[in-house]
């Protein structure tokens, strides 16, 4: 469980983080809190000659609430994602959902660009991201571009994002309504079994809007559209919520692993994704 | 008058047996001052590590070490091959087989020992083996033991081409290592035809690993000037390791000093003897230099002793009304690779003939079979006493299917059949004579605290609303009565390797009163060092606070078979209480001498020889100590040393009655223990707080195994739970609460009357935690369902009994 020889960079700001990756390409990469990132160089699957750490940036670990608009610093740790009131108050299913990541001691250092920009279906934040319609912000040679969340993820570790990119920020407008995110695992420091965000807002009786996004069950995050559409319009009785289950539910693709077949997959998903919709609907 | 406290404060300043004293280990460790192996650092220190099998069975082609010397750091890359003139390419097993130190030829398992790599640091090691190159040519993998013995199974060890004559007897197959029987096959397979009512099961119990928090290493030192071999390692028995190390490498054994430093866990995984030992030392020889190596958590989990892996093929006779008759055992047990299980040399299934457990079943037969498979090698007592938890878990599921086959309460037909109070000492018809026990009385008395006719009627309620659709939980009542042998043992028919397990102890006593005494045993967080002194104060009547306890350095410690199978404290505990009484019976002649009367003039008070009839008149220890180092005493040598080695005339049987209540949730597979119940009976107890600390340690581990740890391999032989990541290992947050209780029934032979608890709870807690599994689905109609019960295998179960509409 030893690394192989790695060259360390710790630059001082955003430029002069892309001057590195830009001299040394696909031999270097960045890294945040490490906690996806050095698991893999231990194992020796992954193989850097330079790393490039972004610790030292301070425009990377802002948390700012404005406009309407919820900005997050890459740098912006899961514990600050918990800690922050500010967060709490404007979008709680993010706190809610960050609980569930690992345990303190992994959250104290991982953070949300990382854990976003990782492709690991596993990671929890690129479904909420995707629950809550964020957008990222990528800085390369070429200047700033954004992409949607729900745009960004290819296949698993494989995402828009091109190697001389940083992720520098991610961006969503402050979410409205009844919010939940149901997550099984094995244990503590696990990954999800099966994972739901849910965002449900009712006026009057009637559901206006819905997002429900999940985590590792397929390759990717999936977002599905269908199961807001069995919800949006709809007093979100039992049958709209069976239905909105169903179609989540067959927007998934799980693979077997030490968690479980498919078929049980599939069936916890489905208990995951009820969950979260009930529990969304209840805060609503 | 002189004020004297009375006896009963004397007996408290001691903290003596009965105290809940606390650890003195714990300042040391709570501050980080321990001191582990790889916290030992030389002048001049290398490192070792390996270059491991990717593969579960192949043939090695060619080595290639070129490129890895070539790595900045790098000394030495030894194989097969260099090791082979030393006679050291093999090493001996404890279980009378042979085990290769590096691949020669093959590898039999994946993760097995290939190459050994010497750098000047573990950074350029680890280099070094990403450059060796091995080229491997792939044999066909079989990770099944009942495929391993079909007839065109692939032989694994061509070394033991042609022997029909294995340690244990004939061998069958090429995959076939020993044929153990015990009981009556005749009468048994005779009770079985006749009786009214017969339940038959296969049991499995999957494989594991006792995962020690520190994993395995040693730092090995050759002194070239004056030639002797110091090995500082993780070492359960560092004495049994300094006469094997002799044996095969030729050293004389004055020449070998073994230390057992500080000891992060052993549970069994660290009683054998591993390549690294070997390697270490050699490259040692080899460079004048100490060589150190030091497992990961992958190396440990994936090729270091595993426990368990026991297939147990069950039939329990019973009358109509509940009597059991006979018991029938047929274990497939798969050993992997090689045979390198740790049991005493006439055990090759451990004492698994305990398996009639705290029943009084007149008839048995059990017979074992040994297989090899590519798996790694192991088999060891994972915190309990040889192959015990297998027969636990064996009998207790066999127990609750007999239950369903009458339709009866379990715990009512465990009540019919224990064996009763006056039947002791008890002899089994598996061979064994139980020293002592109460079950009647234990079981009456954790029933009545879990309330558990109450506890039935909730699950019937919550059968009934489950049905109705009110709910989607269940109600798991899990029972145990569990009967361990520990305290190995009698060296009439226990040894290893040929070494009688007895135990020892030597005391000194210093002249101003207070103590060392040195044990063969090793802690590895037993608290030895508080519960041992706790033994002396009461015997030899100095504070537990004034006596040193030290184990684990061979140069000091006097011989001992080491800490394992719980018997420290009725094998060495019981040396601990002879040499207290030797030095007590000295200490009462120089008493005598000098308030000139006559020695059975005296009489044992506490902390003092008082003259019978006259209690004032009196001598305490700490004035006898002084006497014993400054005054001349006719006929009396000077000093106070005594030094005891103790053959048990029989083990110890402690037993304990285990409820655990758990709520399952048969959507996603999730189970809660609600309630966990523990009585243990230990005969006397010595510390009850380190006690309720064992208990609650090897319930936690007793968890895991039953609800989620196990070393799983893929049908290529790769290990798919090789990291903490996917093999289960508690946090505080799944970890339930106890409650602990007890009951005491001391054993007769042992001087103090202690049994041993360190591994009660694991050997009762795994039986308990699956049995509450099934018993919430035994309303549905489920007979049995292989551990380990994690999410979806517990999901598994509610679906293939419909429960998923
Ligand atoms: C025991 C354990 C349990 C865990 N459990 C969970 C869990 O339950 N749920 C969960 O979601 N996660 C879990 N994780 C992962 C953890 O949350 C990681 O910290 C997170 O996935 C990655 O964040 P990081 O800051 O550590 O990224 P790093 O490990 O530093 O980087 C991960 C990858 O992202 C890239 N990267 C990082 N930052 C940027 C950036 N700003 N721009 C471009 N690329 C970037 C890196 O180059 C690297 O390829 C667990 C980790 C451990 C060790």
């Amino acid at each position: 469980m030893i690394p192989a020889r790695f060259d360390y960079h710790r630059p001082g700001d955003i430029a002069a983080a892309l001057a590195i990756l830009g001299e040394h390409g696909d031999e270097a990469r960045v890294i945040a809190g490490g906690h996806s990132l050095i698991p893999m160089m231990k194992l020796r699957m992954t193989d850097l000659a330079h790393l490039v750490d972004l610790q030292d940036i301070a425009e990377l670990r802002d948390i700012a609430v404005e406009g309407g608009t919820v900005r997050l610093g890459a740098m912006v740790t899961q514990h600050d994602l918990i800690a922050s009131a500010e967060l709490a108050q404007a979008a709680p299913l993010v706190r809610e959902a960050a609980l569930q990541i690992a345990d303190p001691q992994v959250r104290y250092c991982g953070t949300v660009g990382g854990n976003v920009a990782n492709g690991d279906p596993g990671n929890d934040m690129p479904g909420l991201m995707q629950c809550l319609g964020a957008t990222f912000h990528l800085v390369g040679p070429g200047g700033e571009r954004t992409v949607a969340a729900r745009d960004y993820y290819e296949a698993a570790y494989m995402t828009a994002r091109e190697d001389d990119e940083i992720l520098t920020a991610i961006t969503f407008a402050v979410p409205s309504g009844g919010y939940a995110y149901e997550k099984q695992k094995r244990k503590i420091g696990d990954y999800a079994t099966a994972a739901c965000a849910a965002l449900v807002t009712m006026e009057g009786g009637r559901c206006t809007q819905a997002s429900i996004a999940m985590t590792n069950l397929s390759d990717v995050p999936v977002w599905s559209e269908a199961a807001v559409q069995a919800l949006v319009g709809t007093g979100c009785e039992a049958d709209a919520i069976g239905a909105a289950v169903e179609a989540a539910r067959a927007d998934i693709d799980p693979t077997e692993d030490n968690r479980g077949p498919v078929d049980f997959k599939r069936h916890v998903a489905g208990v995951m994704i009820r969950r979260a919709i009930e529990r969304a609907v209840s805060r609503a | 008058m002189k004020d004297l406290p009375d006896s009963q404060e004397r007996t408290v300043a001691l903290k003596g047996l009965g105290t809940s004293r606390k650890r003195v280990e714990d300042a040391r460790f709570t501050q980080g001052k321990g001191n582990y192996v790889d916290d030992i650092k030389l002048p001049g220190m290398l490192f070792g590590d390996f270059v491991r099998s990717p593969h579960a069975h192949a043939r090695v082609k060619a080595i290639h070490t070129e490129a890895a010397m070539k790595v900045p750091g790098v000394l030495a890359v030894i194989t097969a091959r260099d090791l082979e003139p030393l006679g050291l390419h093999w090493m001996p097993t404890l279980a009378g087989d042979k085990q290769m130190v590096l691949a020669d030829g093959k590898v039999l398992f994946q993760g097995q020992e290939v190459a050994f790599v010497v750098a000047t640091d573990r950074y350029a090691a680890a280099d070094g083996i990403e450059a060796v190159e091995v080229e491997y040519e792939d044999l066909p993998v079989v990770t099944d033991p009942f495929k391993a013995l079909e007839p065109d199974a692939p032989v694994l060890r061509e070394d033991l081409a042609g022997k029909t004559e294995g340690a244990h007897g004939p061998r069958r197959h090429h995959n076939h290592i020993f044929t153990w029987e015990q009981g009556d096959r005749e009468a048994t397979e005779q009770v079985i035809a006749e009786a009214d009512v017969v339940a038959e099961e296969m049991i499995y119990y999957h494989r594991t690993h006792p995962c020690p928090l520190e994993p395995c290493g040693c730092v090995a030192q050759m002194d070239k000037v004056n030639g002797k071999l110091t090995i500082w390692g993780t070492f359960q028995a560092p004495h049994a390791i300094r006469t094997v190390v002799s044996l095969i490498s030729g050293i004389e054994e004055h020449n070998i000093r073994i230390v057992s430093p500080d000891i992060g866990g052993g549970f069994g995984n660290k009683v054998g003897a591993y390549p690294g030992y070997i390697c270490s030392a050699v490259a040692s020889i080899v460079t004048g230099k100490p060589v150190k190596w030091v497992e990961d958590r992958m190396d440990n989990l994936m090729t270091t002793a595993f426990a368990r892996d026991y297939w147990m093929k069950g039939r329990i006779a019973a009358t109509k009304e509940g009597k059991i008759t006979g018991l029938w055992c047929h274990v497939t047990a798969d050993h992997g690779g090689f045979d390198a299980c740790a049991d005493p040399t006439k055990f090759p299934a451990g004492f698994f003939n305990i398996c009639t457990g705290s029943y009084d079943i007149p008839t048995a037969f059990l017979s074992v079979d040994g297989v090899y498979t590519n798996k790694a090698p192991g088999g060891v007592a994972y915190r309990c006493s040889f192959r015990v938890t297998e027969a636990a878990y064996f009998i207790e599921r066999m127990i609750e299917i007999l239950a369903i086959e009458l339709g009866m309460d379990a715990a009512e037909l465990r009540r019919i059949n224990f064996i009763k109070a006056e039947q002791f000492p008890y002899h089994s018809a598996l061979g064994w004579e139980y020293d002592s026990g109460d079950y009647h009385t234990a079981w009456d008395k954790a029933l009545a605290a879990v309330d558990y006719a109450g506890l039935r009627r909730e699950q019937a309620e919550r059968v009934d609303a489950f049905r109705r659709g009110e709910t989607r939980k269940l109600l798991g009542i899990g029972l145990t009565h569990f009967t361990e042998i520990v305290g190995a043992g009698p060296v009439k028919n226990c040894d290893i390797l040929g070494l009688g397990m007895f135990d020892s102890c030597e005391i000194r006593i210093h002249p101003t009163g207070s103590a060392i005494a040195r044990l063969g045993t090793i802690s590895q967080g037993q608290g030895h060092a508080t519960t041992f002194a706790q033994i002396l104060a009461s015997e030899i009547g100095l504070p537990a606070d004034s006596i040193t306890v030290e184990e684990g350095d061979t140069d000091t410690a006097p011989y001992g078979l080491g800490t394992y199978g719980s018997r420290s404290t009725p094998v060495a505990g019981a040396a601990t209480a002879m040499a207290g009484r030797k030095i007590r019976a000295k200490a009462q002649m120089i008493a005598a001498y000098l308030l000139e009367v006559h020695d059975d003039d005296l009489e044992w008070d506490v902390d003092r020889f008082a003259v019978k009839g006259d209690p004032e008149r009196f001598k305490t220890m700490k004035e006898i100590a002084f006497a014993a180092y400054n005054q001349a005493i006719p006929g009396l040598e000077p000093g106070l040393e005594a030094v005891s080695y103790y053959d048990p005339p029989n083990m110890t049987y402690p037993f304990g009655a285990y409820v655990c209540v758990m709520e399952i949730d048969v959507d996603t597979g999730q189970t809660e223990i609600r309630q966990f119940y523990a009585l243990d009976d230990c005969g006397t107890r010595i510390n009850p707080m380190i006690i309720e600390g064992q208990v609650h340690g090897g319930l936690t581990e007793a968890l895991a195994i039953a609800m989620g740890q196990e070393i799983a391999y893929d049908e290529m032989g790769n290990v798919k739970t090789g990291t903490l990541m996917d093999f289960f290992v508690p946090t505080a947050v799944e970890t339930p609460h106890y409650t602990t209780d007890h009951t005491v029934t001391p054993s007769p032979h042992h001087p103090i009357g202690a049994k041993g608890v360190g591994e009660s709870p694991n050997v009762g807690g795994v039986p308990a935690f699956s049995n509450a599994v099934h018993d919430a689905f035994r309303a549905f109609g489920l007979r049995q369902s292989h551990m380990p019960h994690d999410h979806w295998r517990v999901w598994k179960i509610a679906s293939g009994l419909g429960l998923h509409g």
